[in-house]
């Protein structure tokens, strides 16, 4: 294989990985405290379409990246208040606020539909951008996609070098022992919940702002359904959403690069694309036999509501 | 500020729409069932055109439901369409016409035309156009232009309608450039706009300075317009979303057709035909073209559309010889409708395989 | 300040009153709505409300758009009350379809009632399989049911685009993705010869009374209610774990495997990608909606479907675009889950407690 397609090959993978990174990764942080939000989907949606229309009014993407973010902590707070205050069932409401998501996001952009936006530049890193094969790929970029490894690092570093990163935690395992030790539990799960709802907002407006860059009803197409699955593929640890996401972009990509490039592998495309669900099932039987495991990495608490007595 | 009027715009427009059509009611209403939202480009956005035109010049009243799906859903809103009355439905996607047909045979006073497919009934047309005519055209100036000799296609799923469209566009293209070959990516949804922009910088990746596209958003042009290649729009004029690289486009028309109906059923000399029209029925047009291409080669192409049109050239004309090398059309016959319907393989100068 | 205080017992009152209060709420969020989209809000609460059941004919499609929502939902309330977390129904229903019209297509010169019982019997067993695997991974390696049955709700969707573009394609179809339209021994009968009600409405309402009469009148029942409470109380008792995650799996996947087979048999005729209109993923909202009551069930099954043909009207004589049932729909079921609160909680303005 030429090394300039193995370059873009490369360069793809790590954009298709982009939004899947910054959405998943906040699903983590709102399932390490407990919740699981299935809400992904139409968060993405209302982050796409509110990140498209203040970029397209203040024509700044950064400005449409921010207002992407407020729209998904605006919809996590909508689920937040459902499932904590309200004890909802947290997979009917995650369910419900897809719905709602999905729907609210197409009707709001219905004057969208024929906007158009300028592309978004990419950033090259001087030097380090013309190594041969990783240059491009690595460091000449979109803003978006350095600040998802920004974002990366600060995770890691949030929930394995900091106090909060640890309180989390212990509210994920345990809500009435966090509760107990006088943490309050419900508004770290709140702010969790919120923190997961403006990460899905910033990877639907990575899609419409920075990726396509276009608005168009269904323009998620199922983005949010796989960050829920990453997470759950990488056991809930940030490094393992990073190679999973690249892993799932990667699958698409060279899926596109075969076919394009004419080589005769007949594959079923579908056979293709369910691969890495049936990955995500053989990790999740593999971390799941030994309790240790899971108690290391899977929140205890995830999905179950909890109310301190006060 | 400026968001609020964009959205104040559009309720006033949609709620004089309204007016108009709760107003008059004695007029004749005509029923349109879409599959997708109508959008601002592509195969539902054309079909809405078409109604648009159709309420202009006949003034007739419509109404259409968008985003119907392709399952039990599309019966109950077609059948709603037919009981309260309206003179013509038209459904517009492959998947209707199973249900069309049933519901056919219940309202009979009711003129049903599907879009594709088929299957006919008593009261049941189909029409088509012949996507192909314009992808042909497309094909010699991709032929023509080509520097690299490598076209792309980024295609959905491979129909007939759709593999039509690919063999034509090669086709053309080896007509005036034996050396051209074509590359075609598969991404398995007529809607994935993500997925369609990242196909479409494979192909250019992988050396095509020329593509284009059978799904349904702009995605490909914008891709090819970032990318600097050129590149053809398809079902509408998506050059607002490439000036630059978008040279021209295969272009939908289905609004004289949908008057022509409507007048033949309210002269009461409606029969249900299957009508599979193109260029002679100007249901093909291309876009205007890119002032990129040659002056000559533009004079060349308004001839083929001429030729067209009066049926002197026809796209699958022999020899048509398929990847594998075997003549399907021996030369100096044109293939047959039949032939172009059951189409599943792909021509030579397309260097991918068909999955499965 | 606004507190939420733990009533003694739950309120039998507000079990009743809550969901009115989602409705009254929704129907003030539709009014602000509307209003906002300067339509008549009675215009359009008539519209999309009664304008769709306003003949036997719209009737029978609200019947008929429920059947599968009222199989599914509570297939899956057998699980859900033991805490079981089913939530791949959609994968099942598909598998389900597909099982059953593999069938109709090998029996397709056959005659007679044998070729829809089998149907019956493969759309169940298409469903049970699919439901199976996590309820094996769940007793085996003690993986977390929720997201397996997830996972392979996209694998259900890839295997039937799979087979209706290739093994189970109509090879007179003219390449179009669908399989052959069922010979009439391989459909449903129909109720009344005017609409598309089908036996499986029959069979959905013997679902819901089934149901009922596992949950409060069984003993297998009663265990699965108490697991769901008290796990470590249901231990204790010598109930054991493993065979209710299996009975809540199962009854799950069987139920949404037949409502597959409902679908394929019923108003399709023939297998296509389109199997399932999201069915499995609203029969969970339905579910809880209805506090996994087969009761409930019923009627949240006719308000959600009333929702979905209450959108078509408002596209049709409103111009409104086709995402508005959407919003309305996920309006509702978040007031719904919310109003819940209420029969354990009563909400109380008194200061904070120091």
């Amino acid at each position: 294989m030429d090394a300039s397609i193995l370059s873009s090959i490369l360069f793809a993978t790590i954009v298709a990985g982009t939004p899947l990174i910054i959405v998943a990764l906040g699903q983590l942080i709102a399932e390490k405290s407990g919740v699981l939000n299935l809400g992904a989907e139409g968060m993405m949606a209302m982050g796409a379409i509110a990140g498209f229309a203040i970029t397209l009014h203040t024509g700044s993407p950064w400005l449409g990246v921010l207002a992407g973010m407020a729209a998904g902590a605006l919809m996590a707070s909508l689920f937040a208040i459902v499932v904590l205050t309200l004890m909802g069932n947290q997979v009917a409401s995650g369910l419900a606020l897809s719905i709602l998501g999905v729907g609210l996001s197409a009707f709001i952009g219905k004057p969208y539909e024929s906007e158009i936006l300028p592309t978004v530049g990419a950033i090259r890193v001087p030097l380090l951008a013309d190594i041969p094969i990783i240059g491009e790929p690595l460091f000449n970029q979109q803003a978006l996609v350095y600040l998802s490894w920004v974002l990366f690092g600060t995770i890691v570093w949030f929930l394995y070098r900091s106090r909060p990163g640890l309180v989390l935690r212990a509210v994920g395992e345990s809500p009435s022992s966090a509760h107990s030790i006088g943490y309050p539990v419900i508004r770290i799960r709140y702010l969790a919940t919120i923190f997961g709802g403006a990460m899905a907002g910033v990877g639907g407006a990575f899609l419409s702002v920075f990726y396509t860059p276009l608005w168009v009803e269904g323009m998620v197409a199922g983005r949010g359904w796989i960050a829920i699955a990453l997470v759950v593929f990488a056991t809930w640890r940030p490094f393992r959403v990073m190679v999973g996401a690249y892993l799932f972009g990667g699958v698409m990509v060279v899926q596109l690069f075969v076919q394009g490039s004419g080589l005769g592998i007949n594959i079923p495309s579908q056979f293709l694309s369910a691969l890495p669900y049936l990955a995500t099932i053989i990790v999740l039987v593999i971390i799941s036999r030994d309790q240790n495991t899971v108690r290391l990495n899977a929140p205890v608490s995830l999905g179950q509501p909890y109310r301190p007595e006060a | 500020m400026a968001l609020t009027k964009i959205m104040i715009k559009k309720l006033a427009l949609v709620a004089l729409v309204c007016a108009m059509t709760g107003a008059s009611m004695a007029a004749d209403n005509v029923g349109f069932v879409y599959v997708s939202p109508i959008g601002d480009a592509g195969w539902t956005y054309q079909h809405d055109l078409g109604r648009l035109q159709l309420e202009k010049e006949t003034g007739v009243t419509t109404s259409y439901v968008e985003n119907v799906a392709e399952g039990p859903d599309a019966e109950r809103v077609i059948r709603e369409m037919a009981k309260r009355g309206d003179k013509v439905v038209f459904a517009t996607s492959f998947g209707y016409m199973n249900y069309t047909l049933k519901v056919s045979k219940k309202f009979r006073d009711t003129a049903f035309v599907h879009v594709t497919g088929y299957k006919m009934g008593e009261n049941m047309g189909l029409v088509n156009a012949r996507f192909y005519e314009g992808r042909y055209l497309t094909g010699v100036i991709a032929g023509e232009m080509t520097k690299s000799n490598i076209l792309g296609y980024v295609a959905a799923f491979p129909i007939p309608e759709v593999l039509q469209g690919i063999n034509a566009f090669i086709k053309g293209a080896r007509s005036v450039n034996p050396e051209a070959e074509l590359r075609v990516i598969w991404v398995n949804s007529w809607y994935d706009p993500g997925k369609e922009r990242q196909a479409a910088i494979t192909l250019i990746s992988q050396g095509a300075d020329m593509i284009t596209h059978h799904t349904d958003s702009t995605a490909v042009v914008q891709a090819a317009e970032d990318e600097g290649v050129y590149a053809f729009g398809y079902h509408s004029d998506m050059s607002k979303y490439g000036p630059r690289a978008h040279l021209t486009a295969t272009t939908h028309h289905w609004g004289d057709y949908y008057v022509k109906t409507i007048k033949e059923v309210q002269d009461g000399t409606w029969a249900p035909i299957s009508v599979w029209g193109g260029y002679p029925r100007k249901m093909i047009k291309l876009a205007p073209l890119n002032d990129a291409i040659p002056e000559e080669l533009q004079n060349r192409i308004r001839n083929m559309e001429e030729q067209l049109t009066v049926r002197e050239l026809h796209p699958f004309a022999g020899p048509v010889i398929d990847q594998s090398g075997a003549t399907i059309v021996p030369a100096g016959k044109n293939m047959t409708d039949e032939q172009l319907n059951k189409m599943n393989y792909y021509l030579e100068g397309v260097v991918s395989t068909i999955p499965n | 300040m606004i507190r939420l205080e733990r009533r003694p017992e739950a309120s039998q009152v507000m079990s009743y009153a809550s969901p009115l209060i989602a409705i009254l709420l929704m129907l003030i969020g539709g009014l602000l709505l509307f209003a906002f989209l300067g339509k008549n809000p009675l215009e359009g609460f008539k519209v999309f409300f009664i304008n769709p059941v306003s003949d036997w004919y719209g009737v029978s499609e609200l019947f008929l758009k429920a059947t599968p929502l009222m199989l599914i939902a509570v297939g899956l309330a057998v699980g859900f009350r033991a805490n079981v977390w089913n939530i791949g129904a959609e994968g099942q229903l598909i598998v389900g379809g597909i099982a059953a019209s593999a069938v109709a297509l090998y029996f397709q010169e056959a005659e007679g009632a044998h070729v829809l019982i089998l149907m019956v019997i493969a759309g169940g067993i298409g469903g049970m399989l699919w439901a199976a695997i996590p309820a094996f991974l769940k007793t085996r390696f003690n993986t977390n049911e929720i997201l397996v049955s997830l996972m392979l709700v996209y694998v259900a969707q890839l295997l039937v685009s799979w087979l209706v573009h290739g093994p189970m394609m109509d090879p007179d179809g003219f390449n179009f993705p669908q399989s052959r339209m069922f010979e009439d021994s391989a459909l449903l009968p129909l109720l009344s010869e005017d609409s598309r009600l089908n036996l499986a409405f029959v069979f959905a309402l013997g679902a819901l009374l089934a149901g009922y009469i596992f949950m409060f009148r069984s003993f297998a029942g009663f265990q699965m209610q108490v697991a769901g409470y008290a796990r470590d109380a249901a231990r204790y008792a010598g109930f054991s774990a493993k065979r209710m995650i299996w009975i809540g799996l199962l009854s799950g996947g069987a139920m949404a495997g037949f409502a597959g087979m409902s679908e394929v048999a019923g108003p399709m005729g023939q297998l296509t990608e389109h199997v399932s209109s999201n069915y499995g993923f609203a029969a969970i909202i339905v579910a809880f909606v209805a506090r996994l009551n087969p009761v409930g069930i019923f009627f949240a099954s006719l308000l959600m479907a009333l929702l979905y043909l209450g959108g078509e009207q408002a596209q049709q004589y409103m111009n409104l675009p086709s995402s508005i049932s959407n919003v309305f729909q996920g309006m509702l079921l978040m007031f719904l889950l919310g109003s819940d609160v209420l029969i354990n909680y009563r909400v109380s303005w008194k200061e904070a407690r120091v």
